[in-house]
């Protein structure tokens, strides 16, 4: 009995620890202003005047929209190149395919700071510097991506591909009108860890994107938070924070055991 | 099916590859010519204090933040390996700041460890202990940034020892039940041994992610104070994309890139003689 309350007690103060700093961020930043410092949970009043200042102070919505249309278009991208390459590395039998299997796990142990500045050079040479291609072209290939689809496909039976080949599917067609439909939950895990890890990602377009229209919504925060535009305004800072932060919780409340999962896999794949 | 990512290969990491070893060699602002210095920028490199201060703090940070992780991420891990109710919740929770941006965790964290008004030295006042610097103190500022990491990332590791430990067979404790062994033993003789794969993987891991260790002071601390959280990216990023020294950030990045590969190595030798 006493072990089992010292327990659940070591748990809720786990979750409160990990808790408590996202309801104090959306509680302060509904706060008003003066209030914020008090760090009560319950403000005096619920105030959207922090959201207000700071929406008058970067365009907040575009960079969302910027985020959104980034991450959407990576994901996609992702799910369709690397379940091709996953394909032809499982299915597919052709010259050199042990040799790209291995290349693809060589570049995953290749540490990203040697590409980063080479890449930033191509992406000013290419002329794409504030554009979205900057942000998007470089990430549609995954290799984790190809890894996991490369696993997925193998355990799926060769007597549909065949079937579907008898019928007189192409390679393409069988990718993704037999093997897609069969791997849902491949695609929902390369599908989560791609979206949240382009949402999330800030050193990029801190380096690629200059101009204020293009920003994503990290680097935009980030940089507000930094860059004293915010006139040490607590609340305007929180608010932004809020705001980049409530999409992914809103998406985690509802599918938090696909999140774990996907994360997880993608950790003991390493 | 497979050219897309070829073309994709040879563009974005074969040519890059190739192109630093030619970087280094140069200095380059990007916008004049490219001029040939030959060993230079080593040369400079290697004289740099700030630089092998960056890369002193990364390794403070790692050398923190690692141990705790795996500390608090196998406590929590088998807290949540009992028969509990809610497990789905609590693990729900721990996960929460895996998921969310660093961004947010670090303008949050900010006024948790904010000096006069920050939640963390509120309760220390209140307990009748003295105000902590945390981000003030050129000997605290690293520790406080290597916390709060372990506080973001610890969720995703508790979730993979947990996977670990439901893997170790029930009739291995049941066995060191009949034998007499204490809950102690049977962690260090049964657990440990178990789940050592798990531990190399979070090792490596939070490693490459301590070695990125970049928005965090980039945001909280700007690099100080007294260059005491400026870390190895930071730095790199500094070079890079404040001075536009490409060639020497280029050989900054594959000196850097090169320690993280000897480290990776060291720590798996290592842990495979254990």
């Amino acid at each position: 009995m006493m072990k089992k309350f010292v327990l659940y007690s070591g748990l809720t103060a786990g979750a409160l620890m990990f808790l408590y700093p996202f309801i104090w961020m959306i509680s302060a930043s509904l706060a008003p202003e003066q209030e914020i410092a008090s760090l009560n949970l319950l403000p005096t009043e619920f105030t959207l005047r922090s959201y207000l200042h700071m929406i008058d102070k970067i365009p907040i919505g575009r960079a969302f929209i910027n985020s959104l249309l980034v991450s959407v278009s990576v994901t996609a991208g992702v799910l369709v190149f690397s379940s091709m390459v996953g394909y032809a590395l499982s299915r597919l039998h052709f010259r050199g395919r042990d040799m790209i299997f291995y290349i693809i796990l060589f570049t995953m142990t290749l540490p990203f700071q040697i590409t980063l500045i080479p890449q930033y050079i191509l992406i000013v040479e290419f002329g794409w510097a504030n554009t979205y291609l900057a942000l998007i072209v470089p990430y549609l290939v995954s290799t984790l991506g190809i890894l996991m689809f490369r696993q997925y496909f193998m355990a799926i039976p060769q007597d549909l591909i065949d079937a579907a080949r008898i019928d007189g599917c192409g390679e393409l067609k069988i990718l993704f009108r037999i093997l897609w439909p069969n791997s849902v939950p491949a695609l929902v895990t390369v599908g989560i860890l791609t979206f949240m890890s382009v949402w999330n990602e800030v050193l990029w377009p801190l380096i690629v994107i200059r101009t204020e229209e293009l920003m994503t919504m990290p680097q935009m925060v980030a940089l507000f938070a930094v860059g004293g535009r915010a006139e040490s305004q607590l609340g305007t800072k929180l608010a932004s924070a809020a705001l980049l932060a409530i999409p992914v919780l809103v998406a985690y409340s509802f599918f938090q055991r696909y999140f774990i999962q996907s994360m997880a896999t993608s950790g003991l794949k390493e | 099916m497979v050219s897309p990512y070829l073309l994709h290969l040879l563009v974005f990491v074969a040519f890059p590859v190739i192109f630093s070893f030619i970087l280094m060699f140069h200095r380059w602002n990007i916008i004049s010519s490219m001029e040939f210095v030959g060993l230079r920028n080593f040369v400079v490199l290697f004289q740099d204090r700030l630089f092998f201060t960056a890369i002193y703090n990364t390794l403070i940070f790692l050398l923190i933040h690692i141990p705790l992780q795996i500390a608090v991420a196998l406590l929590l891990a088998e807290m949540l390996n009992q028969q509990i109710r809610f497990r789905a919740f609590f693990r729900a929770a721990y996960f929460l700041p895996v998921v969310i941006s660093g961004v947010v965790v670090t303008i949050v964290w900010q006024q948790l460890y904010g000096f006069d008004m920050g939640l963390i030295n509120r309760i220390l006042t209140g307990l009748g202990l003295s105000r902590v610097g945390w981000l003030t103190d050129p000997n605290i500022a690293m520790p406080s940034i290597a916390l709060m990491a372990t506080w973001k990332n610890v969720g995703l590791y508790v979730v993979l020892f947990l996977v670990g430990l439901q893997g170790v067979p029930e009739h291995f404790y049941e066995a060191a039940d009949i034998d007499g062994a204490s809950h102690w033993q049977k962690f260090i003789y049964i657990t440990l041994p178990a789940i050592k794969p798990t531990i190399f993987m979070v090792v490596v891991l939070s490693t490459l992610g301590g070695f990125s260790l970049f928005i965090e002071p980039y945001i909280m601390t700007g690099g100080g104070p007294m260059n005491s959280t400026i870390s190895a990216m930071l730095y790199i990023y500094k070079q890079g994309f404040t001075f536009y020294h490409m060639g020497y950030a280029a050989s900054l990045g594959f000196f850097f890139a090169a320690i993280i590969m000897l480290v990776v190595v060291i720590q798996k030798k290592l842990i495979d003689r254990e």
